[in-house]
């Protein structure tokens, strides 16, 4: 077995401040950033904060960012950097910091309960429910998210924007939308609630400019961009921005007034 | 005085895996105001870890299925140490919690004809699973986290507020069940992770669905958060456990690298042709084939490799022997030397079939391995070793409540309650197990709660927990609070050595194959580090401190650590869960007979007490001479007396 | 680099009071900029060619290639070309170059493409520059509100866009004749154009719009095999969208730049049969 010092920046710290931190810390064959993590927790400093659960890339809690990049210190073999490349690993940026690599992400959480729940379908009770494969595919996709938030942290709208956060719900909650909408069963418009019109005005799908940075930082390999909010923001045009259905409206509204 | 913030709730539900979050959402339905609390962010529960699927007798893929069979399945897989209640609501109830989920936003995959499609699995006589791919576990807790926050936006249309029904706080941990005068429930005591912060939340009814114990183990497949902390909890608050000797080992593990250590490689990797091999090239499952199974299996790798094409006339390869027997075998090739380099043992499909063939029939192992070790399955072998999985044992609860026994106002379900599982698990029923007394506990909890009994909260307990949550960051002598200075002397002690030093000794001694003598010093390891625990310091503040954590997490484990080894030395047979080397054979004399750990004082009690008769018509349904190889001598006679009359 | 502890003020985005203080914008150690910068030479060379070439108004017929810039001819002041895309629908006032007239089509198209948008919002715009790289604008809109709302539009310069490769379709056609107006021959030109086309529909119909139209926008797809089966296909073009987009842009800007060398003589087509 090999082993080397591998030369490790950890930003270290709280909401009040903080700095990047040197540190060199042994490494040894098939190793992970977070195995190196829990090595500096165990020998140099035991009160390093990081999330953490299932070490296997399925729960999504330990992401924060490496050299720049949003990743899950899991699923990132210490094999992919060079031995005398220092590795710099800060928390999600996009999210105010608790201390060191845990942020605050109760940002997601807060916009999780803005997406109105599965509308199950009147009249169908438990074990009725009959759907194809094909017709769940699609939706199925959506729900292999593990909720890392990396496409959260990532995605420019409200990383370089605070401001924004109100108006915007993020790709994961955007692709949660389309998840419902897609949903062979769902009856949300049965029942009154247009998700593709609540897509874009109440869940700020027009803030994307499906730049895809969501795609590239997924460590599902789930198509975000290309299956979720492209496809919404066509099913908004369906809904506000087709020229016959507008002015079908318009007169319509003439009538009534 | 430490000062501590308090909160009125109903029902207080610790855990928000499958079955926390099952129990939440039932005891805000039946009314009750409830609080869940999750040691880690709300959705990372260890149960998004399963893969395999849901186990309810649907029959949607074959039509036979029913109750009974999945009843029957259950019993055997148990080797009928199961609680049959709790087996029989489970087979009778899993079908209803599954389709339920249905209603809920659930999407499993589908049959042609649109209905959830079942998949086989070992022990179960027909195709029963529901799943979602290798993704169930996430699908379940998904969905029963979206209804959650379902029920949250109705309570919202209703009162403008979404927690004042149900709540949940991520990232407290719960450290002590308080109790009032008289002994019941009053609330529970717990410490906010992120700020270190105290707070009781005062409740008549607290529900324990906390998981399992694996992190006292050096290989697991568990999360960080099984620490068994329900287990102790229930212990410390009088409620006893039951089975504990019952741990279940996949053989199957990855142990290399490190990274990933006991992370499962599933068995139809071998299903599908995997062979094991020693450090010397050698398919050594041939010479481990029991007895018992002699006639069932090939005797030459020829016969074994042609199984797998023509499996009416051949006999099957012995890597598909029962998990207990591939774990131990595996075990004694490690320890006889021939293990690979990283202590397991060759998985190997590479010099099996075409890297095509591989990468399509075993696509999730194949990525798996990619993109956690690095390794190409279809160019090497794997290397794999058992690994700590599952606890059949638990909190001891009624079967039809989910109550706990001897604390009235604490409930249990999934992997902390026992007695569901007997001896051992089948693939599928944890899940279904969640779902079906995870349902219960919130019921008969919120019921109970609404009820109007329980009474106010004893301060010095207050006083107490908080004084134990905080001496890790004391002085040496400050810490245990009621033991002699001379037991307390020496240095600080780290709690990652413990914590290494405790999973060492419960993997070497109290592992997968067991021995008086090994168990015995294994007792001696724990007294002695339960007395260097005393003496844990940590660095720092309370604010996020992993260190601070794992100091407190220690009691818990150090509590199931000395379970499991005193009630293992305890039963001299070798039963699913529970190989002992000094009794290899299953003994039916120990059937009825349960083990019970206790506290007493400082350390653990154990008590034997005998199981209820199983129902007759229960008993019906297995065949006499099947029953003749479980029953114990006098059960038998009975049943004989019986079915005469 | 600069990481300590920023002073509090009117930061924004990453420095936001509350986030980890760190001062650098980014912290990506590799050649993140590498992948705007190389889009944006691309995308900056295809305009400034095609710029010149629509106005150019010279240049553009070749018998028997017309150059897909001007194709089809929509006024009068085209020249003639024999079985050719002459369709005066404008008649002789316009004066400009006919290029103008129908490069709006193509020119939508490909703006308000799911492709493209990301290609220059990140090249371009740089919102963002690159994936966890701070963006410097101080505030941001997205396609909420005018103009970017128009990128709503897509599917109906989808619309338009396929009549338009129709027509690029039946001038490939045409290039199966000599100089001469004879059938029954090919050259260089008669390749490079059946290559153009092919990435040409290739593209279009890859269209994320494409894609909903078809199948997309169905709930239950079950119901609808036929349409289930092209929202397959469609899609499975739609996950070479990017490629798509530049190969074919390549391809169109290769065959005017070869009508135009024909055209002013520089060298002759080889000839096939």
């Amino acid at each position: 077995m090999s082993t080397y010092d591998a030369r490790f920046r950890v930003w270290r710290g709280d909401a009040d401040g903080g700095e990047l931190t040197d540190y060199t810390v042994e490494v040894h064959d098939g190793e992970v950033v977070l195995d190196v993590v829990h090595r500096l927790q165990a020998t140099q400093t035991p009160d390093l904060a990081v999330r953490w659960n299932c070490k296997a890339g399925k729960c999504g809690s330990c992401s924060a960012e490496i050299n720049g990049r949003p990743r899950l210190l899991c699923m990132t073999r210490m094999s992919v950097f060079t031995r005398d490349e220092v590795i710099t690993v800060t928390p999600m940026r996009a999210f105010p910091v608790v201390r060191d690599l845990v942020t605050d992400v109760s940002f997601n959480y807060a916009k999780a309960r803005e997406i109105p729940a599965f509308v199950p379908p009147a009249g169908v009770g438990p074990g009725e429910y009959r759907m194809r494969q094909e017709d769940v595919e699609r939706s199925q996709e959506f729900r292999k998210c593990i909720e890392c938030f990396l496409c959260q942290d990532t995605c420019h709208v409200v990383r370089d924007h605070e401001e924004n956060k109100e108006a915007f719900a993020g790709p994961r909650f955007l692709m949660r939308v389309a998840e419902l909408d897609m949903h062979p069963l769902d009856a949300a418009e049965e029942a009154g609630l247009d998700r593709r019109r609540t897509a874009q005005e109440e869940h700020g799908l027009g803030y994307c400019n499906i730049t895809k940075c969501c795609t590239e930082v997924c460590p599902e390999s789930i198509h975000i961009t290309d299956n979720a909010l492209i496809p919404m923001k066509e099913r908004v045009v369906d809904r506000k921005y087709d020229p016959l259905v507008w002015l079908g409206n318009t007169i319509r509204r003439r009538k009534a007034t | 005085m430490t000062h501590v913030e308090r909160e009125q709730w109903d029902v207080v539900v610790v855990g928000a895996g499958g079955a926390g979050l099952r129990a939440a959402i039932e005891a805000r339905r039946a009314g009750a105001r409830t609080a869940v609390i999750c040691k880690s962010l709300f959705g990372k529960a260890h149960t998004v870890m399963a893969e395999g699927g849901i186990a309810a007798s649907m029959a949607n893929v074959h039509p036979q299925d029913d109750w009974k069979t999945h009843f029957r399945d259950t019993m055997r897989g148990g080797k009928f140490l199961n609680q049959w209640r709790m087996a029989e609501l489970h087979a009778q109830e899993a079908p209803e919690r599954v389709w339920e989920l249905e209603t809920w936003g659930a999407l499993f995959d589908r049959t042609p004809d649109g209905r959830i499609s079942q998949r086989n699995f070992g022990g179960h006589e027909y195709p029963r699973l529901a799943h979602v791919g290798d993704r169930t576990g996430l699908e379940l807790l998904r969905t029963l986290q979206q209804r959650s926050v379902g029920l949250q936006q109705e309570d919202h249309r209703e009162t403008g507020d979404h927690e004042g029904r149900l709540k949940v706080f991520q990232e407290f941990t719960v450290t002590r069940i308080l109790k009032d005068g008289d002994g019941r429930v009053s609330g529970v005591f717990c410490y906010e992770r992120e700020s270190g912060r105290f707070l009781v939340l005062e409740a008549p009814a607290v529900v324990l669905a906390t998981g399992g114990i694996g992190k006292s183990f050096k290989v697991t497949s568990n999360s960080w958060e099984y620490t068994g902390d329900g287990h102790a909890l229930a212990l410390i608050a009088g409620a006893p456990l039951v089975n504990m000797e019952f741990v279940q080992f996949h053989p199957t593990g990855m142990v290399w690298p490190p990274s990933v250590k006991g992370i499962l490689v599933t068995e139809s990797v071998r299903g599908d042709g995997g062979v094991l091999r020693n450090s010397e090239g050698r398919r050594f499952m041939f010479d481990y084939v029991p007895d018992v199974f002699k006639e069932k299996y090939a005797e030459t790798e020829e016969e074994g490799d042609r199984w797998y094409e023509d499996p009416d006339h051949n006999r099957r390869p012995p890597e598909l022997l029962p998990r207990d027997e591939v774990a131990r075998a595996i075990n004694s090739e490690v320890k006889a030397g021939r293990g690979s380099p990283h202590g397991g043992v060759f998985l190997d499909v590479s010099t099996r079939m075409p890297a095509e063939t591989i990468k399509r029939r075993l696509p999730s192992m194949y990525h798996q391995f990619k993109e956690l070790a690095d390794v190409d399955i279809t160019a090497e072998a794997m290397e794999v070793g058992p690994t700590c999985h599952y606890v059949m044992g638990g909190v001891n609860v009624d079967s039809e409540t989910a109550a706990t026994v001897g604390v009235p106002g604490l409930f249990a379900a999934g992997e902390v309650a026992g007695g569901m599982h007997g001896s051992n698990r089948l693939g599928g029923n944890s899940l279904s197990d969640l779902l079906v007394f995870g349902r219960r506990a919130g019921l008969y909890a919120a019921q109970y709660a609404l009820s109007g009994v329980g009474g106010g909260i004893v301060a010095d307990d207050v006083e107490a927990a908080a004084a134990e949550a905080l001496a890790p960051f004391g002085s040496v002598s400050g810490a245990g609070g009621d033991h002699g200075p001379e037991e307390d002397a020496g240095p600080p002690e780290n709690p990652y050595t413990l914590h290494q030093e405790l999973q060492q000794t419960m993997n070497d001694l109290v592992g997968i194959i067991r021995r008086e003598g090994e168990m015995a010093e294994a007792l001696d390891r724990i007294a002695a580090l339960r007395a260097r625990a005393r003496r844990v310091t940590v660095e720092g503040h309370r604010q996020f401190n992993p260190g601070w954590h794992l100091a407190l997490d220690l009691r818990n484990m150090l509590l199931v650590g000395e379970c499991v080894a005193l009630a293992a030395l305890e039963r001299t047979e070798s039963r699913g869960g529970h190989t002992r080397e000094d009794y290899p054979a299953m003994d039916r004399a120990w059937r009825p007979v349960n083990l019970l750990c206790r506290l007493d004082g400082d350390g653990i009690a154990l008590e034997r007490t005998r199981t209820e008769p199983v129902r007759p018509d229960l008993l019906a349904l297995f065949e006499q001479d099947e029953l003749a190889k479980y029953l114990a001598e006098d059960e038998l006679e009975g049943l004989e007396g019986g079915h005469g009359a | 680099m600069a990481t300590g502890t920023e002073p509090p003020g009117s930061a924004t985005g990453v420095r936001s009071p509350g986030r980890a203080a760190i001062a650098a914008r980014h912290l990506r150690t590799d050649r993140w900029w590498l992948s705007p910068a190389a889009t944006a030479a691309g995308l900056l060379a295809f305009v400034a060619y095609s710029t010149w070439r629509a106005f150019a108004n010279a240049d553009y017929y070749a018998a028997p290639y017309v150059s897909p810039f001007y194709s089809p001819c929509l006024a009068e002041n085209c020249v003639p070309m024999r079985g050719g895309p002459n369709w005066e629908i404008f008649g002789s006032w316009w004066g400009l170059s006919p290029a103008l007239l129908i490069l709006v089509f193509p020119l939508g198209f490909r703006l308000t493409c799911y492709y493209y948008r990301k290609a220059y919002y990140r090249g371009f715009w740089a919102s963002p520059p690159a994936c966890a790289v701070a963006e410097p604008h101080a505030s941001y809109t997205g396609e909420t509100r005018f103009p970017l709302l128009l990128q709503n539009l897509h599917r109906y310069f989808f619309y338009a866009a396929l009549p338009v490769a129709g027509i690029l379709t039946y001038d490939t056609v045409l290039t199966f004749r000599n100089a001469d107006y004879a059938w029954g021959h090919a050259g260089l030109g008669t390749l490079l154009f059946l290559v153009n086309i092919a990435l040409i529909w290739a593209y279009t119909l890859s269209c994320h719009s494409c894609r909903h139209i078809v199948g997309g926008r169905l709930k239950h797809f079950s119901k609808h095999p036929v349409r289930y089966r092209l929202w397959t296909w469609v899609g499975r073009l739609n996950t070479r969208h990017m490629l798509l987009a530049w190969s074919s842009l390549i391809s169109v800007a290769l065959c005017d730049l070869y009508v135009y060398l024909l055209a002013t003589g520089t060298f002759d087509d080889p000839r096939f049969f």
